[in-house]
């Protein structure tokens, strides 16, 4: 097992290189997560991160936690089963906007329901990055770079807050990349809090929204401590310019865990088909030789 | 027969006082099995007398079968429990039925395809319920009105179903004291004044039958000392996932698999296990792969629609190495198709639906106890070749019960081949190592030393994302090895005969050849039979081995598109001479149909 005392941050990253190209803000996600993880002192062993597909997706290969990588859209299913399967591990799930409010906009909307003690870090770029520059579902309407929708999309974006307390969600925190340390703090506390939290991340894509550099001046802090009720926190939030940053919500739901006991085995279940023993009778007694 | 009868109601409900008891003499008919239809309109109760003439049988001693036709209503349409009973195992239904009992004709004709009469059927129709259908008249079936309603309305309380049970169970020669006691066993529980007006009119309706035209009676029963189950497809189906292993089961309702599920919930929650009811198909499969990588063997249960949706994470559990059981209760397709109808039409997608070069498990019951070998094998390949395994169920075996014997176990194998807790990783643990037989050992999370990324991309021995053409073809090449090079033992198929004609099979049309089968032995024709149980990997070398001295092939699969004849076509080498009788569903294939081929080539 790992000695938690001697772990830092640098053992929560593997020796694999990411395929990120330089001045992406998820390099400072996995800097802030690994300096979570480190200061959560849980064995490496007893966490799994879980992802979907997307460049944010890539992230567990650069962990030194146990991963899944799996297909697009589907991080949140994943995760679900692991931690119902294993409530003793810690999970996370990570991701983009493209894979978890788009592809997988369902799971993102029944994890808030179901609230699974879990922690899903939603890397929010505004573009489909690792398909050359799509509009995602969190592009604003006007956004014309994109030969798909040269146009720009015409489409209303989601708001990743708005849509998780109307859906349920326990903890909102939202962060930006280009300030690691607060980063860091929110996904500890996210992971403390019991109950599905989500940790939004204002993570710029250099490469395709090279706009989001100004990122860094239009972020400020939550004024007031998070409310624990969602309809408070929806009338606080009306409004929001989707650069507040802190702990924006922390709700009181009991997590998701079915209840099971071992009182019984499959063994035990073959009695209930057996065929109950004839009645004695003149039809059911053996035949007379 | 069922000699003292006063036809009233029943004030107490043991049998001797019901003054039921006959000499049995007067009831020992001379047929092995008889074939019974009961019909009415959803709700009239065909379903329950169903279910309580084949427990009755069971007690009595006898095998059974018991399909069910119904239409898409949720309530007021149309069902039918159609049932044989027989002294040895039941594998299908007859070509005909012998006695129908019309609860009413509402609805009839949108299954009359499915109740094949002849003219030494007996149908039992109550007057009131309007003339008999032209299909049955022309059938030349002899009717026997009886009153039903009548003879309810004069009890208090009085149901046509019971009365009809009551006939039904005395024209084939069903104890009455036997129906009595599972009547009580079934419905004991609403009251003593249910009860007793139940066993009221099934006295009425078993007094009327000595006016009623006469139907050949069973032979006594078999006092082989067998132990019986009275078991439904999808039970066996989720009683074979639990012996198994599985303790974790995600799904999302569907026709005609919600049952497997229904059953497992509270018997997964007994066992430490649960079920997690997901949001659709998609997160059912992925949370049981999550699950599996987790470490707790996992399956979902589902039909054609599902397994549809589940097709690409299918291949995440190819290439992730992540064992996972899907089980496919096959229903009429495309599409939302006939959802209560069974069709042999999923095999298409299960063997090839995946894209890429995805080698996985694909596994078939052929019989409703075989449900349960079947799916705890599945399982059990499943967790020791570390791929998924869907297993093609469907809904004639599914939503069919059946009095059999207890099932047998399937051969003892491997399991999941994991990461010792104790291992010391002298470097960095390779999850998707190069090994002979192809399983490399997995480390579940909580393992120290061996944290890993499982990945659907393609990726190195260690499990990092990779696209160089060296990783790709030993990772391939490693993942076709460890499913072809399984020794997986004579269970791949059921191989009965010897003969020059082989019928060859699968699922739950084995029980219709099975019997054409045997019919054409006891006529002399030496028929072989091969019903094939692991579908993927194919078995060239023991396909080659059943198939040898085979002249004449009669390929027989419920499918408009011949796609068994396709798989086997392509899978394999046929004799010169082969035949295919290949229909769709809903309508069941009939041993007579498989036995005029075999006799034709006699």
């Amino acid at each position: 097992m790992d000695d938690i005392a001697s772990l830092s941050a640098q053992n929560f990253k593997s020796d694999v290189k990411p395929i990120w190209c330089p001045g992406c803000g998820d390099y400072a996600v996995l800097t802030a997560l690994a300096k979570a993880l480190a200061e959560l002192g849980r064995p490496r062993e007893t966490i799994a991160l879980i992802s979907g597909i997307g460049c944010s997706s890539r992230i567990p290969a650069y962990t030194g936690v146990y991963g899944f990588h799996g297909v697009h859209g589907r991080a949140l299913a994943v995760a679900t089963g692991v931690k119902l399967a294993r409530p003793d591990l810690t999970v996370i799930a990570a991701g983009g906007d493209g894979d978890g409010l788009s592809i997988g906009g369902n799971h993102f909307l029944h994890a808030c329901r179901r609230n699974v003690d879990m922690t899903y870090i939603l890397m929010d770029n505004q573009v489909y990055g690792m398909t050359k520059g799509q509009a995602s579902p969190t592009t604003a309407p006007d956004w014309c770079e994109s030969k798909l929708t040269p146009n720009g999309t015409g489409v209303s974006p989601v708001a990743p807050l708005h849509l998780a307390l109307a859906a349920g969600v326990n903890f909102f925190a939202r962060g930006f990349s280009g300030n690691p340390n607060e980063l860091a703090r929110l996904v500890v506390a996210a992971i403390n809090h019991p109950g599905f939290s989500i940790v939004h991340v204002l993570s710029p894509c250099v490469t395709f929204r090279s706009e989001q550099r100004a990122w860094k001046q239009a972020v400020h802090s939550a004024a007031a401590a998070p409310s624990a009720h969602p309809a408070e926190a929806l009338a606080r939030f009306a409004e929001d310019d989707g650069f507040t940053t802190g702990i924006l919500f922390a709700g009181d739901r009991e997590p998701f865990m079915p209840q099971r006991d071992a009182t019984m085995t499959a063994g035990d279940f073959e009695h209930a088909f057996a065929v109950r023993t004839p009645l004695p009778g003149p039809f059911t007694a053996a035949p007379a030789a | 027969m069922e000699a003292g009868h006063n036809g009233q109601a029943a004030s107490t409900l043991g049998p001797a006082e019901a003054g039921w008891s006959a000499p049995a003499a007067t009831r020992r008919g001379s047929v092995p099995a008889v074939s019974v239809a009961v019909i009415g309109s959803g709700g009239a109760g065909a379903m329950r007398a169903g279910e309580i003439l084949l427990e009755v049988a069971a007690m009595a001693g006898f095998y059974g079968l018991m399909t069910r036709a119904m239409g898409p209503q949720i309530r007021g349409g149309e069902a039918a429990a159609l049932l044989r009973v027989a002294a040895a195992p039941v594998s299908s239904l007859d070509d005909h039925f012998d006695l129908l009992i019309a609860l009413d004709w509402a609805n009839f004709s949108r299954f009359a395809a499915e109740l094949p009469l002849a003219p030494t059927s007996v149908v039992i129709a109550d007057p009131a319920e309007g003339d008999v259908p032209e299909a049955v008249v022309a059938s030349g079936a002899r009717i026997g009105r009886l009153a039903l309603k009548e003879l309810a309305r004069a009890v208090p309380g009085g149901r046509t179903n019971m009365v009809g049970l009551g006939a039904a169970a005395a024209l084939i020669g069903l104890p009455p004291e036997i129906v009595a006691a599972v009547v009580a066993g079934q419905l004991g529980r609403k009251g003593e004044s249910v009860l007793a007006a139940s066993v009221a009119a099934l006295k009425a309706g078993a007094a009327a039958a000595a006016a009623l035209p006469a139907v050949a009676q069973l032979a006594a029963p078999p006092h082989d000392g067998v132990a019986r189950w009275n078991i439904s497809g999808n039970q066996a189906t989720g009683l074979g996932a639990l012996k198994g292993g599985v303790s974790f089961v995600a799904a999302y309702p569907i026709t005609p698999a919600t049952e497997v599920l229904e059953w497992m919930a509270p018997a997964l929650a007994k066992t430490g296990g649960m079920l997690v009811q997901a949001e659709d198909e998609l997160a059912a499969i992925n949370m049981v792969i999550g699950a599996s990588f987790a470490g707790a063997p996992a399956l979902t249960a589902t039909s054609g629609p599902g397994l549809a949706l589940m097709i690409e994470s299918l291949g995440l559990a190819v290439a992730s190495e992540t064992p996972v059981v899907v089980v496919d209760v096959m229903r009429g397709g495309p599409s939302t198709g006939i959802p209560t109808k069974s069709e042999q039409t999923d095999l298409n997608i299960a063997v090839n639906g995946l894209h890429g070069d995805a080698p996985h498990l694909v596994l078939a019951p052929n019989s409703i106890a075989d449900c349960l070998f079947t799916t705890q094998w599945a399982v059990a390949l499943a967790e020791t070749l570390q791929a998924p395994a869907i297993v093609l169920s469907d809904q004639a075996l599914g939503q069919s019960r059946a009095i059999v014997a207890p099932p047998r176990e399937p051969p003892a194998v491997a399991g999941r081949l994991t990461v010792p807790a104790s291992y010391q990783v002298p470097a960095a643990y390779r999850r998707y190592a190069e090994t002979e037989s192809g399983v490399s050992p997995m480390a579940i999370p909580g393992t120290p030393g061996s944290t890993y990324v499982a990945d659907g991309l393609e990726h190195t021995e260690r499990g990092t994302p990779s696209a160089q053409a060296g990783d790709h073809a030993m990772q391939l090449e490693k993942r076709a090895r460890k499913l072809e090079g399984f020794e997986y033992g004579s269970d791949w198929a059921d191989i009965e005969g010897e003969g020059e004609i082989a019928l060859v099979t699968w699922g739950s049309v084995t029980g219709p050849a099975r019997e054409a089968a045997a019919q054409a032995r006891a006529r002399g024709i030496r028929t072989r039979l091969i019903s094939v149980r692991l579908l993927l990997p194919a078995q060239p070398t023991r396909m080659a081995e059943a198939l040898r001295g085979v002249r004449r092939l009669l390929v027989v699969e419920q499918s408009h598109g011949r796609q068994f004849h396709k798989f086997l076509r392509s899978c394999y080498d046929l004799p010169a001479e082969v035949a295919v009788i290949s229909h769709p569903g809903p309508l069941p294939i009939r041993p007579a149909e498989i036995f005029d081929q075999l006799a034709a080539w006699e």
